[in-house]
């Protein structure tokens, strides 16, 4: 991967980072010579990119896949995967710190080994770049793999590296870039973003992470619990601005709990810096706070890559900021082109990547009419506890006129998760009144991101709450939470059923 | 503790709503009526505790406790204050657009701690102006006075510039950033600012803006209690101490067949509920000790109790069940309950007399106690000194218990009648 300027990233070299790039990037990789015209060109090979090139593939299409670096994208090289490496085994340090809470005795030495950390991530990355984002293997399926800038030439043409290679279709999914906030002297002082953090030998003594969405909090509790001093700023009153505020503002107190500075409602305005010190000016309505770090990381959104493309020359409308413009059926502006992922999405998720890649390549290969509305997605946030979401929320439903019932579980009711030491959250399903018709779901808890399934399927197969109630768990386990709410749902149309007899 | 074992219910409710009521006149400035947010060395006064007051003086009045003419002098100072106080948008005015700063300077009513120009606040202040305004109805020349001074004082609050071109109501603002985002989501204790809002005779609230704050709530069912959620406890109760919302219904508790006060009694339950749980392992919850709301804490500190690392707060708005909760609770929840649960209030304050003796000493509820930070008593940590909130909530609700006096003087009030109408109330003694 690059960053806008263009400067390649570097990794350690040792035989992980070596084997991820013989994957991902192999150095010896001579890309091939088009015959004829392609049925499918995808232009990036992040999630959205790579599903779609090996669905098309594999249903037998002729296709190419461009990729200007790693294969992979953010999700494999600077994303889900070394984030959440990096979160187990943050987790692990904490449990081994808290060790008494679970009746254990703390051991008398925790220290972090850093780099032996970041070894596990680089090794983690090189297993699963080998079993699902190999150049080698993707071209054993069929796939042209095209190393190089795209940019469209013609309506029906995309030339690499001097190379024009001719298509039916074309998929665009270039991902996105971390934001980078104009703040006077960040540039001068330096900082992070996902894209060179998980790159650290060395763990900052200590981190300001600006930016209070999924990749701030994940982050900034993962490095506390590694042992950095970590203080976070977000401009807004809570974090996860799309998340409901009980939810927010356990994940404050889980934060806070954890050691690290909370500023909310707080913006950025200043760095300078002084010696090996980065020092940031913080202000908070009238009141203003100074801050002394080694490390900066940014964490306040991502920039589609709509740059370099020639998309005005092809007709395809975007926005700097929002990305590329598609219809419901992921179409651009020009109708052989389509797009998906973070390059037209405000969501930005491997998982809705992957289901927009199937639509994509159903919608722009077999004639089908998918819509991106149509299906069901779910999202988690992976700090301790997780935070993920299903479907509507309260307010989107009631702005919608739909009156609502929220069936509420706390963990701390559930036999396994009080077993497990794991209480904090809780289970919301939200169904229209008066009846079981599932309109969304929130569940916070340890393992929430594996919890929300039974409602995402729910969901999908359009089954009522009640009908979870006959779904038999196995006990104890932590997903019982979500019976235990069907059968409250259950209970209570019991109870109205009973209130208001039938006329004989 | 024996004397208070072997009372009446009557007798005992009436020992602590006496003590309670001595807060204001042990901590208000008589030159000014400005009452101090709490009984620590230099304490500004709060503009909320002030509503308070005022509205404490009537009942005062009608227990005997001060003789009316006194308790309108009083009340006209407090007016009179309010009425010349600076209002402008400099640094250190003492309001702003008719509304007023959350803290002020107890001596010359100015600004202090840069406090932001607080809506919600200036509501409780505006509620106690107005329950003077119909105590005080006799033809003498101080009591006319009062009234006058009230229409004036409620006329000149601009509600329509606290909305800022929107729908949604902003709940404070300050000079040196202007309006601030708090981003309040659902039920809270604002329903009183909606009403006087609306029914402004000058610069009304929008209509919308009561449905645009309704349309945030959250209809949950929680151990088994249908509920309109909000975690701390004074969010459901500090609008009640002036509005008695029995049988009254907007259009969203028609909708749930319910109403605001029956609301109130199931986040009371809810609150029992969560002791009985218990889910955290502190010590002293149970059925007959809950209170989980804003109130002082020990904190904020990293404390380890019995090999397990507790965060203590320092004052906050705690809340159940999703928290925060630290420990610590709120004895003088269980009277400002008294009015909706008055059984299991009541059983609160007989167990908080019988085993926790140094929180009910002398009648004086603390804010706060933590059992589970011991100390040399079964109390474990108390909150030093009284709370100003706390002590007129008392007063008020034991009041709205024994005779609703609060909630029959505001029924007389034409500005609540017609900003309930406007909010989309319906039925009850409306």
């Amino acid at each position: 991967m690059m960053d806008d300027r263009g400067s390649p990233h570097t990794l350690p070299p040792d035989y992980d980072a070596r084997m991820l790039l013989e994957n991902v990037h192999p150095s010896t990789w001579r890309n091939p010579q088009p015959s004829g015209k392609y049925d499918l060109v995808v232009v990036g090979a992040g999630p959205a990119g790579l599903l779609a090139a090996h669905k098309a593939a594999t249903q037998g299409a002729k296709v190419a896949l461009i990729e200007r670096d790693l294969l992979g994208g953010e999700c494999l090289n600077t994303g889900c995967i070394p984030s959440k490496t990096i979160i187990r085994t943050s987790r692990l340090y904490a449990e081994m710190r808290n060790a008494e809470n679970f009746g254990a005795r703390t051991p008398r030495d925790v220290n972090v080994d850093f780099p032996f950390l970041m070894e596990r991530v680089r090794r983690v990355r090189a297993r699963v770049s080998h079993l699902s984002f190999s150049a080698r293997r993707l071209a054993s399926l069929g796939i042209d793999i095209y190393f190089g800038e795209a940019t469209f030439a013609g309506r029906t043409a995309v030339v690499v590296n001097g190379t024009t290679i001719r298509f039916r279709r074309a998929l665009i999914a270039t991902g996105s870039r971390p934001m980078i906030p104009s703040i006077s002297g960040l540039a001068e002082a330096g900082y992070l973003t996902n894209e060179n953090v998980f790159d650290l030998t060395e763990l900052p003594r200590r981190l300001l992470v600006l930016g209070g969405g999924p990749l701030g909090c994940e982050l900034a509790q993962a490095f506390c619990r590694l042992g950095s001093q970590v203080t976070i700023v977000q401009d807004e009153p809570m974090f996860l601005r799309q998340e409901e505020r009980d939810a927010a503002q356990i994940l404050s107190e889980a934060l806070v709990r954890d050691g690290i500075e909370i500023h909310l409602n707080t913006q950025a305005v200043n760095v300078r810096v002084e010696g090996n010190q980065k020092l940031i000016d913080l202000v908070s309505e009238a009141d203003k706070h100074r801050v002394v770090v080694d490390q900066i990381l940014i964490g306040v959104g991502q920039t589609p890559n709509v740059g370099g493309l020639n998309l005005d020359a092809v007709g395809v409308k975007y926005d700097i900021k929002a990305g590329i413009q598609v219809n419901d059926f992921l179409q651009t502006t020009n109708a052989r082109i389509y797009a998906a992922g973070d390059v037209c999405f405000e969501r930005t998720f491997t998982h809705i990547e992957d289901a927009s890649a199937g639509i994509v390549v159903q919608n722009a290969l077999f004639q089908g009419r998918k819509r991106l509305s149509a299906l069901t997605i779910p999202w988690c946030t992976y700090t301790d506890p997780e935070i993920a979401h299903v479907g509507l929320y309260v307010r989107e439903a009631r702005e919608k006129g739909i009156a609502v019932k929220t069936f509420t579980v706390l963990m701390h009711d559930v036999h396994r998760a009080i077993a497990d030491g794991e209480e904090e959250g809780f289970v919301k399903v939200s169904v229209k009144e008066g009846t079981d018709k599932i309109l969304g779901a929130t569940v916070v808890a340890r393992h929430a991101g594996e919890m929300i399934n039974d409602i995402s399927l729910a969901i999908t197969s359009g089954i009522g709450l009640r009908a979870l109630a006959s779904v038999t768990h196995p006990y104890p386990t932590q997903a019982q939470a979500v019976k235990m709410a069907a059968d409250a749902c259950r209970k209570a149309s019991l109870r109205s059923s009973v209130k208001r007899p039938r006329r004989r | 503790m024996g004397e208070q074992h072997s009372q009446s219910d009557e007798a005992l409710l009436d020992g602590f709503q006496r003590a309670a009521f001595d807060y204001f006149l042990k901590n208000v400035n008589p030159h000014n009526g400005l009452v101090a947010d709490r009984t620590r060395e230099a304490a500004p006064a709060s503009i909320a505790v002030v509503g308070f007051a005022l509205s404490s003086y009537p009942v005062a009045v009608e227990r005997g406790w001060m003789d009316r003419a006194e308790a309108a002098a009083r009340t006209l100072v407090t007016l009179r204050f309010f009425l010349n106080s600076s209002q402008s948008d400099t640094p250190d005015a003492t309001g702003y657009k008719g509304f007023y700063y959350h803290f002020l300077d107890l001596e010359s009513g100015k600004r202090v701690w840069q406090s932001e120009l607080s809506l919600v606040d200036t509501a409780f202040l505006l509620a106690g102006i107005l329950t003077a305004g119909v105590y005080f109805d006799e033809n003498i020349q101080i009591e006319t006075e009062i009234r006058d001074l009230a229409d004036t004082l409620y006329r000149r609050m601009d509600w329509h510039w606290a909305q800022n071109g929107k729908s949604s109501v902003w709940q404070g603002w300050k000079p040196e950033c202007g309006f601030l985002h708090y981003g309040w989501e659902g039920y809270d204790e604002a329903a009183i600012l909606y009403v006087l809002g609306l029914a402004s005779p000058t610069y009304p609230l929008s209509r919308d803006s009561f449905q645009t704050w309704t349309s945030t709530y959250q209809w949950e069912n929680i151990y088994g209690h249908d509920v309109l959620y909000s975690g701390p406890l004074f969010t459901h109760e500090y609008s009640h101490a002036w509005i008695d919302f029995r049988g009254l219904q907007d259009q969203f508790m028609r909708e749930k067949n319910c109403d605001y006060f029956e609301n109130t009694r199931r986040a009371i339950y809810l609150q029992r509920e969560y002791a009985l749980r218990n889910p955290h392992e502190f010590k002293g919850y149970g059925k007959n000790c809950w209170g989980f709301t804003a109130c002082e804490g020990p904190g904020p500190k990293m404390v380890r109790v019995d090999g397990r690392d507790r965060h203590f707060l320092g004052y906050a708005a705690r809340g159940v069940p999703f928290g925060p909760d630290d420990g610590t609770i709120a004895p003088s929840a269980a009277l400002a309950s008294l009015p909706f649960t008055p059984a299991i209030a009541l059983s609160m304050v007989r167990q908080l007399c019988e085993v926790y003796p140094g929180i009910t000493r002398e009648y004086k509820m603390p804010s706060g106690f933590n059992p589970t930070l011991s100390g040399n008593n079964p109390e474990g940590w108390i909150s030093e000194g009284y709370f100003g909130l706390d002590q007129g909530m008392i007063v008020l609700m034991i009041e709205n218990y024994r005779s609703q006096l609060i909630w029959k003087l505001m029924q007389k009030c034409p500005y609540i009648r017609k900003g309930l109408r406007r909010a989309g109330f319906r039925n009850g003694w409306l």
